[in-house]
């Protein structure tokens, strides 16, 4: 009993601390934001380093952030811009994968992980802002053809981005030392630098993927690209499990699970709230701007969006980029902070991925609040209380935390259809509400005078 | 470059076949600047086709559009419409979710004056242009008589404001030739004299030419200076609105063979 008191204490203080922090950064003054930042950083970091939250709760901590990011990119896809996705995981795993393995070939004496992806991030890049422009110039190129354009190019860039990686990464050879010998770069606070960098570069990678994806498929009505991105989900899971038979990365052990991926250790919450704040603040000033209002008009009708000169195409394609981007940071912080050094395909496969549509639906299709709840709600609902809880009453009783779950989820749908929180939204997440003019306010006052 | 002789929007020979059914043949239709003109026909006629014929929605089979002297025909309709051609729907296409205000913003989004990287820093530009973007479309409401409902989302509106932010929301693209399907459908016969004032009002306050399609006769004859008349997709007749009522093909259209002679 003491710890289903103890869960639910736990729940509502997460809820507390969100809405605290959301109250600290919607406030206007800028040195109440900063300091309540700092505070709202602070709070945790003690309570870590202290070890007032155990092992187990600083687990739930990270794991509950990283979902974070990823159903906030997912709400931004589905929610907000009306593409029902299950390729989510996809891009948490490609962040998660390519993160680990820039960070484990640095430690091991490696650049050339470290330099490919950067060098690959920026080449690819340029070659998409070079096709897009071209392309701009010659109309009326159909979609596949510009999506073979684009693919040929960046298999050029990805080819001299390797070449290129292996070319200069004897030069970081002394810095970083060899396996079990890590020279000065691959320890201390070069390493939480480089962390920091993987992290960013894992999120672009995932958006360049996205972006190639999505060209072509996004073209697709909403039920067919809803499968066509739950097989990218299945098409990425076989290719970690088969990554060191027909994929050059002997590291990644395949299905056995990679070992050994570097930790944030101390530096872990650091980044983790660094990160979860920077994709919080992206995509609230996404959202309400001339842009994310763009989004929303596609959601709620094409046709219409189209007769008011919006360009539905790259409408779709930016929501989705940006929904990717958030995932794959969100599955590099996962990487990073869990403490176990361990990552296996079995995480990414396409049955956990249903996870971020559940807790974007639980939390309110639309609501950025709804998913930042219930992503932490979800977390310690299902893996903290109902996993010890029922671990009381035998071996086999955890399982039951299956059955209990989607009843309390169908139950909620029956209740609140639009889901916990509808769309309500807390202080810093908020849309602006612009206020009347005064002779309109005079107006409706008096309208509502005569009413009554 | 619009010169008096131009005629704004020149369409010739316009065709378009769903499968094997010719929904629109061989339409033909010539408007010049400032006009006020009338699409009327039978359920059917190929109207909405025209209208979607127009505004990109469709591609044509075979044929010529031409708006300020620039060929349409191959367009996306959100460049059709940046061009300015402005359009409502037959059945009201909101942004339902989305408020009064920011129905008209979204309208505003290809001239907003800053970019993505702006808004996601929210940088100066951000807050100055997004600022008189939203007076702009405040101004704009408020020339509706929608200031007071800004807030308000658009599926909470009775069926009349929602035709007005329509209009507003077609206004705010800045357009120069307005398509309207069938504005007057659903409005009671005093909400109908307010929609004609207020459709000679924007003519004149925004020079705009436009083009709308009615089923009410009444509403049709009072406010069109020329009409098109279309039936089974092929165009029958256009004049005034007096000469058409006295065109026996169109009485027959409406009414069937034979009618002309009873009246």
């Amino acid at each position: 009993m003491d710890f289903l008191l103890l869960s639910m204490v736990k729940i509502v203080a997460v809820l507390a601390y969100i809405y605290g922090l959301m109250w600290v950064l919607g406030h206007t003054k800028r040195w109440v934001k900063f300091l309540g930042v700092a505070l709202a950083y602070g709070i945790i970091q003690i309570a870590l380093s202290t070890e007032i939250l155990t092992a187990f709760d600083r687990g739930l901590l990270f794991q509950a952030s990283a979902i974070t990011m990823v159903s906030l990119g997912l709400n931004l896809i589905y929610g907000f811009n009306g593409q029902f996705s299950l390729g989510q995981w996809g891009f948490y795993g490609i962040g998660a994968y390519t993160s680990a393995d820039i960070a484990w070939r640095w430690v091991n004496g490696d650049a050339s992980g470290f330099l490919a992806v950067l060098f690959g991030v920026v080449l690819v890049g340029f070659v998409i802002i070079g096709v897009g422009a071209f392309l701009q110039k010659v109309r009326g190129v159909p979609v596949i053809s510009a999506f073979t354009l684009y693919l040929l190019g960046t298999v050029l860039a990805g080819a001299i981005a390797v070449g290129l990686a292996h070319l200069l990464s004897p030069l970081f050879a002394g810095g970083l030392g060899v396996t079990g010998a890590p020279g000065p770069l691959a320890q201390g606070l070069p390493l939480q630098l480089l962390f920091f960098v993987s992290v960013i570069l894992a999120g672009a990678f995932s958006a360049e993927v996205s972006f190639l994806f999505g060209l072509p498929v996004l073209t697709l009505g909403s039920d067919y690209f809803g499968i066509a991105t739950l097989g990218f989900t299945i098409v990425v899971n076989t290719l970690m499990v088969n990554s060191d038979t027909i994929l050059p990365f002997p590291e990644m052990k395949g299905g056995r699970g990679m070992v050994g991926v570097p930790q944030m250790n101390e530096f872990a919450w650091l980044w983790v709230f660094v990160f979860m704040l920077l994709v919080i603040i992206v995509m609230r000033n996404l959202i309400h701007s001339s842009t994310g209002r763009t989004i929303m008009a596609v959601r709620e009708d094409e046709i219409a969006a189209k007769a008011m000169g919006i360009d539905i195409a790259q409408t779709k394609l930016l929501a989705f980029i940006f929904g990717s981007l958030f995932a794959g940071i969100g599955g590099a912080v996962y990487a990073h902070s869990t403490g176990t050094s361990f990552l296996s395909p079995g995480t990414f496969t396409f049955l956990v991925g249903f996870n971020p549509l559940i807790i974007i639906v639980f939390g309110g299709l639309g609501s950025m609040t709804g998913t930042i709840a219930a992503s932490f709600g979800w977390i310690f609902f299902l893996e903290g209380m109902l996993r010890v809880l029922l671990g009381q009453l035998g071996t086999e009783a955890p399982t039951w935390r299956f059955v209990l779950y989607p009843i309390t989820l169908l139950l909620l749908m029956l209740i609140r259809p639009q889901g916990l929180l509808g769309l309500v939204e807390w202080g810093f997440l908020k849309a602006k509400i612009h206020p009347l003019r005064r002779s309109a306010a005079a107006d409706a006052a008096a309208d509502s005078a005569k009413l009554s | 470059m619009n010169t008096p002789q131009q005629p704004l929007l020149n369409i010739q020979g316009l065709t378009k076949f769903f499968g094997g059914l010719c929904a629109v043949k061989d339409f033909s239709m010539t408007l010049n600047a400032g006009d006020l003109a009338g699409l009327i026909g039978p359920n059917g006629a190929g109207k909405t086709t025209a209208f979607n014929l127009i505004t990109g929605i469709y591609h044509p089979t075979q044929g010529e559009i031409d708006f300020n002297g620039e060929s349409m025909v191959g367009l996306e309709p959100f460049e059709i419409t940046r061009k300015g051609i402005g359009r409502t729907f037959q059945n009201i296409r909101l942004f339902p979710n989305l408020t009064v205000l920011d129905n008209v913003c979204v309208s505003y989004h290809p001239h907003a004056g800053y970019n993505l990287v702006d808004s996601i820093l929210r940088n100066h530009r951000y807050g100055a242009r997004e600022k008189e973007l939203v007076e702009r479309a405040q101004d704009f409401l408020a020339i509706f008589k929608l200031e007071g409902i800004q807030n308000e989302q658009a599926k909470n509106l009775p069926y009349g404001e929602q035709r007005r932010v329509e209009i507003a929301r077609a206004l705010a693209c800045n357009p120069r030739l307005l398509l309207l399907d069938e504005p007057a459908a659903g409005m009671n016969p005093r909400e109908i004299v307010d929609l004609m004032e207020m459709i000679h009002f924007i003519r004149d306050r925004f020079g705009l030419t436009i083009l709308l399609i009615e089923h009410q006769m009444r509403f049709v004859m009072g406010i069109c200076e020329k009409l098109t008349v279309m039936d089974f997709g092929e165009v029958i007749a256009r004049g005034t609105p007096k000469e058409i009522q006295d065109d026996p093909r169109v009485v027959e259209a409406y009414l069937g063979k034979g009618a002309a002679h009873v009246s």
